[in-house]
């Protein structure tokens, strides 16, 4: 079962964590379909404010690593400690699309929120002119912005990305992944993205985590001076790296090519 | 991983024999519009009219058989006047309102029952599916050894189809809620009133209306249906009464009568749809 801890816990309970603070705690999770272990006794712990970014090949479990920590699949065992305010954008906004955009932000907050509280959060995505707008007029990428909005107006200890940037085309996508980026260090909160694509794990997390056979098999810190780009020094040996342990090889430059 | 890019083989196109072009040419000025279409379309409708009204004129058509589209329309304006047709739709339509609220309360309740618990499924589902097989029409016998002749077995028979039609719409829209949607309602807190609340019956909505057209449909046959068994009162007895009298042109009215009641009933439930699905991203036409 997923136990609801606050965001700040105690150091005395921490446990092998050093420095006391933890977003998450996840401790021997075993999570299998049909006797067929997805996720085989994996251990992951996130710090608070850290911007994570889970890598692995398709169907490697990392979308059910995400599903378990968001608390949709309990059918699992082990020990998983997260924070009560936390918030999922999924790879499809999927906005309610009987509510218009405001209501669909607001849609399960605790009390009567007003729509001011809405539309400031889609103000900080930049989506306030649409907050009267029925979802289907949204463009693909004014959608996933106003799914952003609805997981920030929660005011999350731990925001989980699945694939969130994956439906848009290239160049929404590098906008929404510096809306990301900015919307993160605004908020300081633990982030956990899980992706395939090598070169946005490495523009905007902390730390690089690539799971594979059910465990995180390989972690990296990003420590790259922000904001980043792909030229930068150190970002392709880096992203080679992570290629490898995706068991994917690079392309050897030839001569003439170099 | 190199991937080879080599020019296309340019060498059996002869560079001195030109392309053979052709124009293409807009089609947008030789539009002709002469008249519109709407006129064109009632054209038939009148035509048929025109007819009818010849071959009664002159004899071919009988008033037995049918009457002229003027004497019906003479009959029409006499009923209407003396207050016998207002009378009569008025008893015709509260029969149909009440059917409709009953069956209507009945079918969405069953299908909530069964569109949102599985056991509630395991315990309604079969036995609705079963009784839908026996055709309604069927039970007008046992109805009248029920509930007598009077207004009891026709409300009950509207009841009954309507219940049917919004019972299985209801339900299959409930069970048709994208499960994504769901599950990104539980990953925003909501409980299970929430997510019935906000996801579940805003989804089935769409299947309600369906399951509300069908049902009104049903609900004017049902009508006839029940009407035609000893009624005293309303517009079937109003047709069996003609029928006695051969007065055709009487008859012709009251399937008019039936006819409009249906078209605005249509007429509602279009209103209805799109004030209440007008966020549903379907292609509206042009």
């Amino acid at each position: 079962m997923a136990t609801d801890i606050p965001g700040q816990v105690s150091p005395a309970t921490a446990g092998p964590v050093s420095d006391g603070a933890v977003a998450v705690r996840v401790e021997g999770l075993t999570r299998a379909f049909d006797g067929r272990p997805v996720i085989d006794r994996l251990d992951l712990t996130l710090r608070p404010g850290e911007f994570t970014a889970l890598l692995g090949r398709s169907g490697c479990g990392k979308s059910t690593l995400l599903r378990v920590l968001a608390g949709l699949d309990r059918d699992i065992e082990g020990t998983v400690l997260v924070p009560k305010r936390r918030a999922v954008a999924f790879q499809a906004p999927r906005l309610m699309p009987w509510k218009r955009v405001w209501r669909n932000v607001l849609l399960g907050l605790d009390g009567k929120p007003q729509r001011d509280i809405a539309e400031g959060a889609l103000a900080e995505v930049g989506l306030g002119h649409r907050s009267g707008a029925w979802p289907k007029t949204l463009s693909g990428g004014e959608a996933q912005r106003a799914s952003l909005a609805r997981a920030l107006v929660r005011e999350p200890d731990l925001l989980l990305l699945d694939e969130p940037f994956g439906a848009l085309d290239a160049l929404t996508r590098i906008k929404a992944q510096r809306l990301v980026a900015e919307l993160w260090q605004r908020r300081g909160c633990a982030v956990l993205l899980v992706t395939h694509d090598v070169e946005e794990a490495l523009l905007l997390a902390d730390r690089a985590l690539v799971m594979r056979d059910g465990v995180i098999a390989y972690e990296t810190p990003v420590a790259l001076d922000r904001p980043r780009a792909v030229g930068d020094p150190g970002f392709a040996a880096l992203r080679s790296r992570l290629l490898t342990e995706l068991g994917v090889d690079e392309p050897v430059p030839t001569g003439a090519a170099a | 991983m190199t991937i080879d890019h080599a020019p296309p083989d340019l060498s059996t196109l002869s560079k001195n024999e030109p392309l053979a072009l052709e124009p293409v040419t807009p089609t947008a000025g030789s539009r002709r519009r002469a008249v519109p279409r709407w006129l064109r379309r009632t054209v038939g409708p009148l035509l048929l009219l025109a007819g009818w009204q010849v071959l009664s004129a002159t004899g071919v058509l009988h008033r037995d058989i049918l009457a002229s589209p003027g004497t019906i329309a003479a009959a029409a304006g006499e009923l209407i006047s003396d207050g016998t047709l207002p009378a009569a739709m008025g008893i015709s339509l509260q029969r149909v309102a009440v059917g409709l609220l009953l069956g209507g309360v009945i079918g969405i309740s069953l299908a909530l029952v069964s569109g949102l618990s599985r056991l509630g499924e395991d315990l309604v589902d079969a036995t609705v599916q079963m009784l839908r097989t026996v055709p309604w029409v069927g039970l007008i016998p046992l109805f009248i050894i029920w509930l007598g002749i009077g207004e009891a077995p026709k409300i009950a028979l509207i009841a009954l189809g309507v219940a049917f039609h919004l019972y299985l719409n209801v339900y299959a829209g409930i069970r048709g809620v994208d499960e994504q949607l769901i599950e990104a309602g539980q990953s925003l807190g909501l409980g299970r009133w929430g997510l019935v609340r906000h996801v579940v019956l805003p989804g089935a909505l769409p299947g309600a209306m369906t399951g509300l057209r069908y049902s009104l449909a049903t609900a004017w046959l049902a009508l006839v249906f029940g009407e035609s068994i000893n009624a005293d009162a309303g517009i079937g007895f109003l047709m069996n009464q003609a029928r006695e009298f051969f007065r055709t042109d009487v008859i012709v009215v009251c399937l008019v009568v039936y006819a409009f009641l249906g078209l605005l009933a249509d007429a509602v439930v279009r209103t209805l749809e799109r004030l209440l699905l007008q966020w549903r991203p379907t292609f509206q036409g042009k």
